[in-house]
This record gives C-alpha cells, sequence and structure tokens, in this order.
C-alpha cells in the first residue's frame, strides 16, 4: 500500500478496474461514454454538472478531470464556480433542512 | 517578458526542442509508430494550394504561447528581396491563398508595398492580425482601411471572450486593446452582415488542455462578443497548442509535458491526419527558406528535397514529390478534431 491514498497518477489508470471484472467494467464504461454525450442536456452542461457532484462528494479523481474538461468544453471560471456554489448550496441546505427535524424533536419532547 | 532566444534559454535551440520532442511518457508511440499502427506509411503533399510566409519574427506582443518566439527583441525580417522572389513565383504559378504571418507581419517595413504587389497577383490574401498592432503606434491606425482597400482577410487570435484568460496568455491590457481594434475593424465592415470584408477569430486553449467543439466555442464567442461589446465576425478557427518553443516551455517549466503529450496520443485521429494542413500548405521563412509548415520552420526542419529549399528556387514538381518531415510535435495536429492554421480539420 502506498504512503498516501490519493495518486494523480492513478485517474489514467481508471480502466484497469476491468483486470478484476471485465463485463461489468465494460457495461460501466459504455454507460458513460453515453451520459456525457450531446443530448437534452449539452456535453459542457454536463461537464458542469459532473464538476459539482465531483465537489459535493469530494472526490479528487473526478475534480482533476472535470476541471480540465470543462476548460476544453469553453466553460468559463465563472461556470465552474457558481456550479460548485451549486453543490455547496444542496449540501448546506440538506444539513439545515433537517433542523426541520431538530425542531419537531425539540416541539415533541418539550411540555 | 522576452523571447526565449533573448534570455538565452536553451529551449530557443531548435535542435534542444527536437530532442526533448522525441521523449514521451513511457509507453508513449512515436508519431511515426502512431502512423504506421494506422497503416499510414507517411503523409503526402498535394499541391500547394496556401503559400505562408513569415514576414519576420518581431512582435509588438510577447505571448506566453507563442510557437515563433517572437516579441519586440527579435530581428529576423522578410526582405525586399524574398518578397521579390515571392513576387516571381507568385507571377508564375497559381496559388488560391497567400497567408502572411509573423510575428506582427505589418511591422515589416516592406509590408503594405508587398501587399499592394501580392493582391494583384492571387485572389484571396490572409494577413494574421495580432489585433494590438492597430492600436499600438498612430502609424498603424489605418491598417483596418489599408485592409478594406486590399480586401485583406484579417485573422486574428482572441483565445477568450473574457479580459482574464485572454490576458494572461497574451499580456496585461491585450483583451481590452484587442476589443477596440475589433471596433475598428467593424467599422471600416469587417466581419458585418452588410460587407463582404472577412473578419476571423483564432480560439486556442489557455493551457495545457485541448480545444473544445469548434462550433460551440463559435456559438459563444458570437454571443459574448455581441452582447458585451457589440462585436460581430464571421467564423471562429479553433487550433490545439503546438508542444513548441515557449507552449514547450510553460509545458516543463509547469510539470504539464507529460500529461499534455499523452492527452495529444491518446485523442490520435486518423481523419484528422488524412486532414493536416502541410498537404496542401507551404511554408516561406524570413529568409526565403522552404518548410512543410510554419511549425517545422520554427524547429528549422527544412523541405526534404535537394532542388527547392528557397522560394527563389521553388519547384512545384520536386515539392510534390518530396517526403513531409513529421515528428512527434505534429501530435498537435491529429488530436482530436485536427488543428490547422485554418482551425479544426475533422
Ligand atoms: S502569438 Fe502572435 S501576437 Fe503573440 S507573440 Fe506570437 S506572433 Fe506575436
Ligand atoms: S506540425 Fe507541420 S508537418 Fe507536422 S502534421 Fe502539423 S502541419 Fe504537418
Amino acid at each position: 500500500m502506498k504512503k498516501t491514498y490519493y495518486d494523480p497518477a492513478d485517474l489514467a489508470k481508471f480502466g484497469d478496474i476491468a483486470e478484476y471484472q471485465k463485463p461489468l467494467a465494460d457495461s460501466f464504461f459504455k454507460y458513460y461514454g453515453e451520459v456525457f454525450q450531446d443530448g437534452a442536456l449539452s456535453k459542457r452542461e454536463k461537464s458542469l454538472i459532473a464538476l459539482a457532484v465531483a465537489h459535493a462528494i469530494q472526490c479528487p479523481y473526478c475534480i482533476d478531470a472535470y476541471t480540465t474538461d470543462g476548460l476544453e468544453k469553453g466553460a468559463s471560471e465563472e461556470q465552474m464556480m457558481e456550479a460548485v456554489h451549486v453543490a455547496a448550496a444542496i449540501r448546506g441546505g440538506a444539513s439545515l433542512v433537517h433542523a426541520t427535524q431538530m425542531m419537531s424533536k425539540v416541539d415533541e419532547v418539550s411540555m | 517578458m522576452t523571447s526565449l532566444k533573448k534570455q538565452g534559454n536553451q529551449l530557443a535551440s531548435s535542435a534542444f526542442q527536437l530532442e526533448v520532442l522525441k521523449t514521451l511518457p513511457s509507453g508513449t508511440p512515436s508519431f511515426a509508430t502512431t502512423l504506421s499502427n494506422h497503416e499510414i506509411s507517411s503523409i503526402s503533399p498535394l499541391e500547394t494550394k496556401i503559400l505562408q510566409l513569415n514576414l519576420g519574427y518581431m512582435c509588438n506582443q510577447t505571448c506566453k504561447h507563442c510557437h515563433v518566439d517572437a516579441g519586440p527583441d527579435r530581428k529576423e525580417i522578410m526582405t525586399r528581396e524574398v518578397m521579390n522572389d515571392v513576387l516571381s513565383v507568385l507571377r508564375e504559378h497559381s496559388f488560391q491563398t497567400l497567408d502572411l504571418t509573423g510575428g506582427a507581419p505589418e511591422m515589416n517595413p516592406d509590408f503594405r508595398w508587398f501587399v499592394e504587389q501580392a493582391s494583384q497577383l492571387v485572389p484571396h490574401i490572409i494577413v494574421r492580425c495580432n489585433l494590438t498592432i492597430i492600436n499600438a503606434n498612430p502609424k498603424y491606425y489605418d491598417l483596418p482601411e489599408f485592409f478594406k482597400q486590399h480586401n485583406i482577410n484579417v485573422v486574428s487570435s482572441l483565445p477568450f471572450y473574457q479580459k482574464k484568460r485572454t490576458d494572461r496568455q497574451r499580456g496585461n491590457g491585450v483583451f481590452d486593446r484587442s476589443i477596440d481594434a475589433l471596433q475598428r475593424l467593424n467599422g471600416v465592415g469587417y466581419g458585418t452582415n452588410d460587407s463582404n470584408l472577412q473578419l476571423d477569430l483564432v480560439y486556442n486553449p489557455m493551457g495545457a488542455f485541448l480545444p473544445g467543439d469548434q462550433a460551440t466555442l463559435e456559438q459563444d464567442f458570437k454571443k459574448e462578443l455581441q452582447e458585451t461589446f457589440d462585436i460581430s465576425f464571421n467564423n471562429l478557427l479553433v487550433i490545439t497548442n503546438l508542444p513548441i518553443s515557449r507552449f514547450l516551455e510553460f509545458l516543463l517549466a509547469s510539470g504539464n509535458y507529460d500529461t499534455y503529450m499523452t492527452k495529444l496520443v491518446q485523442a490520435f485521429n486518423p481523419a484528422a491526419a488524412a486532414g493536416v494542413m502541410c498537404r496542401d500548405t507551404l511554408s516561406v521563412g524570413w529568409d526565403g527558406a522552404l518548410y512543410d509548415c510554419d511549425f517545422n520552420q520554427m524547429l528549422e526542419l527544412p523541405v526534404a528535397t535537394t532542388s527547392s529549399r528557397n522560394i527563389r528556387d521553388f519547384d512545384a514538381e520536386a515539392l510534390l514529390n518530396r517526403r513531409i518531415v513529421t515528428a512527434n510535435h505534429c501530435y498537435g495536429c491529429t488530436a482530436g478534431a485536427g488543428s490547422s492554421c485554418g482551425g479544426q480539420t475533422a
């Protein structure tokens, strides 16, 4: 085992997951490729969603990949930062909306 | 910022660049191997349609990515004698396009004289104008009028429709001055619906990544430039940065060389290889020497003929039978949707 959990060089080895289980890896990569094609959403919109999700799940590989991908797709710095703010707003909001549960519990146990 | 040459940087040497380019990340095939893996024996020339002249390496800008290593400190310049050799060739052979580049070609003292002569001999002339030359000095203020008078196709770099990214690549204040120059060009009719005066912009990525889709980027540029600055233009030409000269220096200094080369190699597209510009374009150096393209010129890789290595010895048949000289920098032309001075190729 390496001394650090994350190594940028591992990103390029993503495809190697097929060595242990090829059919599932093949299905996944085929599906993955199709997801990011132009559809009802453009490739760039999908790339910005991926960037936001990458920050929400805090995946350094995905942040690395979708920052470059956003630049390649012509996204501006402002667009990329707004995407991250969407992730932050949903994460923050998801915590805060649970406060209603806390408030209900306070009501429930209080005289 | 000064040129690599002025700094005495070893990357100013074309031999050193070629040495660096020989080393690819481990397991990465050379350009020649990739061609043969795709059963392409070599890239073969077609009849020359475009003659691209480098009028000199002098430039008022010193952009970070410049493949020419151009700048105010470069003194190499095409003389009138060489221009006369070019005019003789234009009189005897027909080309579709004469493409004038540099440096800033307008800084050549014989630029206007040459354009006046050449415009009588060739139907389409491109000037690769960096925009800021137009407002650099009062003696250039009338360039838009001069271009118009000679029906020049103006092709200008604008790496992004926003200031921050453009200035990072091309220097502080370049974006505002480019916008001013574009408005002046629009002012005389360039790039507008009611004229035939063609104004094309060139996009190149501002770092170690590949360019996106040309049509999508063109839409963005048109919308943003129109809405924010009331600027219009004809086409956006999307170009990949080739790993040579100052862009190569950036790749090495920033630790991006291996990743970028891997990206280019993985994106190799045989259709783009079939459409590389060196097939129908010939590059003429400031001293008249002939090259397969402007990049080979900067790497000092002359055309592979013995009889026609200078414009004064131009021999269409010998050139048609030559072998195009390729090396690993060529991966820049064959990645993804391809790249040429005319934009994406595949
Ligand atoms: S990229 Fe063009 S404008 Fe910039 S320094 Fe090079 S020749 Fe001059
Ligand atoms: S770098 Fe020059 S020689 Fe190589 S493929 Fe591109 S245009 Fe052709």
